[in-house]
């Protein structure tokens, strides 16, 4: 199978600080990849890195095959780049930023009005395509931006935290639309904190934690190996949730005191929700649900806040 | 650091960057040009044929004698070159590089930030043009130089643009706030008022005279000047010497410097 990525001991730092440390990866043509991570994991650099913005301080890269140092213009003019923050052009219409931006591909004047209008269509921002980008919601400008990303055309397009900020009908528009163009047979890349993205778009995809690779695999085989397939989240009227650790032992894989619940890792949840009522602990709610990636997420990247 | 091994499809990839200007294009512009082009027109008529009428004539170092208006608006056209050229790349250029986040949308492209560079400078050389083409008219039809030196002066207008143009945008990646723009204009009107524009340097102390004929707007005055009354001779090559090392050097710090903050 052909990388489109391919990444050996990667690595970025800034002056004493490592952003990335030592990473490996493969992406695949024609797959949906993800890079899941806290704040501060490393995931943007290394998004930075695979765009030939940011040079690797060390490790192997190449990209396409190529070698981002060398060939960088080169690989830019294959990629589709969905930044973080917006970065449209506040001084040109909402057609036009397509237009202008084809320009910078060397794509012919009348062939970038031809894919703008495509692009707008796909979309849905025809009906704004003379207005300015200024008074767009977030949710049309991240639309705006990733049709951008598509004016060349690109074989793999890199998307760093796509939905954070917009709301949930703006999310379940461009997740579908990402969906699209991942059945067009364009690989995906991208970057999210939000678990339900990364299980809804994402073949495959690594967990990133203080610059370095803590997991990889599909979303399945992600709670499969790191969790259990339940849930059981319990509440006890208590200040002191730990208490009922101790009676609570013995019940599923493993147990988890936070300070307003209790979870219970388990294969199978009413039994599990049935051996605490047959201990008589009584607690104030149980909720039984299946595992997510989330999970996952937490186990291994811990519940500390990072920033 | 990203190696400048190949300059191919840099023109092509460089104009798109101008391109992005000209779309940015709206009525509201004009006014701005407008204000830019009365500058220069305002000081020749105040100083050059007001001030001139109590001056009479002024004699060039060759030891021509010429009329005070022709010998301030060859200077005025110098310097309104340089202001047209340094108002786009500085103002402008610091607000899309650390402001409007225009640059790294760009960057994600094959345009690299030497391109990105010489297209605004390109795009400064645009607005500059037009300035110094109406004031050549004007200087022409005032009979204070004749159609075929006026000719001569556009190009050498073009190369004062570009080598203050791409100081400006040097200098635009070195300062850190808007604050730092006062300094800018300061030194700016000091090199207005000083290099040679009304006064020639021989009016001044010895140091000061030296100092005063190593700074870019007097070279520039010189070489206009010099085409303007038809007096050229070596001294004009070192002039254009001096304008062309003062370009490459603007140039090469500029996309280096841009490269460094916007591709870290």
């Amino acid at each position: 199978m052909e990388s489109l990525i391919h990444a050996r001991g990667l690595i970025k730092r800034f002056g004493d600080f490592t952003a990335v440390d030592g990473i490996d990866v493969d992406v695949r043509r024609g797959e949906a990849f993800g890079f899941l991570g806290p704040n501060g994991a490393g995931k943007s650099s290394t998004m930075r890195m695979i765009g030939c913005v940011s040079p690797p301080t060390d490790g192997v890269l190449k990209i396409l095959g190529m070698d981002p140092r060398r060939d960088g213009p080169k690989i830019r003019g294959r990629l589709g780049v969905c930044p973080q923050l917006d970065n449209l052009d506040i001084e040109l219409t909402t057609r036009e930023n397509l237009t202008t931006y084809a320009r910078f591909f060397g794509i012919p004047r009348k062939e970038a009005r031809r894919r703008a209008d495509e692009l707008l269509e796909f979309v849905q921002l025809t009906e704004r395509a003379d207005s300015k980008v200024e008074p767009l919601s977030g949710g049309m400008k991240r639309r705006l931006t990733i049709a951008r990303a598509m004016v060349n055309q690109p074989e793999m397009v890199l998307l760093d935290e796509p939905t954070t900020g917009l709301d949930p009908q703006a999310r379940h528009l461009v997740w579908e639309r990402l969906f699209r163009l991942k059945q067009q047979g364009v690989t995906l890349v991208l970057t999210t904190h939000y678990m339900d993205e990364a299980e809804q778009l994402c073949d495959r995809l690594v967990v990133m934690d203080g610059g370095r690779i803590v997991a990889e695999g599909s979303p399945r085989s992600l709670i499969e190996q790191y969790s259990t397939r339940e849930v059981v989240e319990l509440r006890f009227n208590t200040e002191d949730q730990a208490a009922y650790a101790d009676k609570l032992a013995g019940i599923g894989d493993r147990l988890e005191v936070l300070p307003d619940r209790i979870l219970l890792y388990v294969g199978d949840g009413d039994g599990a929700a049935d051996e605490v009522n047959r201990r008589s602990l009584s607690p104030a709610s149980v909720l039984v649900r299946r595992s997510s990636l989330e999970d996952v997420f937490l186990h291994l990247t811990g519940r500390t806040l990072v920033d | 650091m990203p190696r400048l091994l190949s300059f191919e499809g840099t023109g092509r990839r460089a104009a798109s960057v101008t391109e992005r200007n000209i779309s940015t294009l709206r009525s509201a512009y004009w006014v701005v040009m407008v204000s830019g082009f009365l500058e220069p027109v305002l000081y020749l008529f105040s100083i050059g044929v007001g001030v001139g009428a109590l001056i009479g004539d002024i004699t060039l170092p060759g030891g021509e004698v010429v009329g005070y208006a022709e010998f301030v608006a060859p200077a005025m056209l110098a310097a309104s070159a340089m202001t047209g050229a340094l108002a786009e790349t500085t103002f402008n250029f610091f607000g899309k590089m650390k402001f409007v986040r225009l640059y790294e949308g760009i960057l994600a492209t094959p345009v690299r930030p030497i391109e990105i560079a010489l297209g605004e400078l390109a795009w400064a050389m645009v607005r500059g043009v037009i300035y110094s083409a109406a004031f050549v008219v004007i200087m022409t039809l005032m009979g204070l130089t004749t159609w075929s030196r006026a000719l001569v002066m556009l190009p050498a207008t073009l190369l004062v643009g570009l080598a203050f143009g791409a100081l400006g945008m040097a200098v635009s990646t070195i300062i850190r706030s808007w604050q730092d723009f006062d300094l800018i204009a300061a030194g700016q009107f000091a090199l207005f008022l000083f290099s040679g524009t009304f006064v020639p340097p021989t009016a001044y102390p010895e140091v000061v005279r030296w100092l005063i004929e190593a700074t870019p707007l007097y070279r520039s005055v010189d070489l206009i000047r010099a085409l303007s009354t038809g007096t050229t001779g070596w001294l004009q090559l070192a002039d254009v010497a001096y304008l062309l090392a003062l370009m490459v050097l603007g140039l090469t710090v500029a996309g280096r410097r841009m490269a460094k903050q916007l591709c870290k």
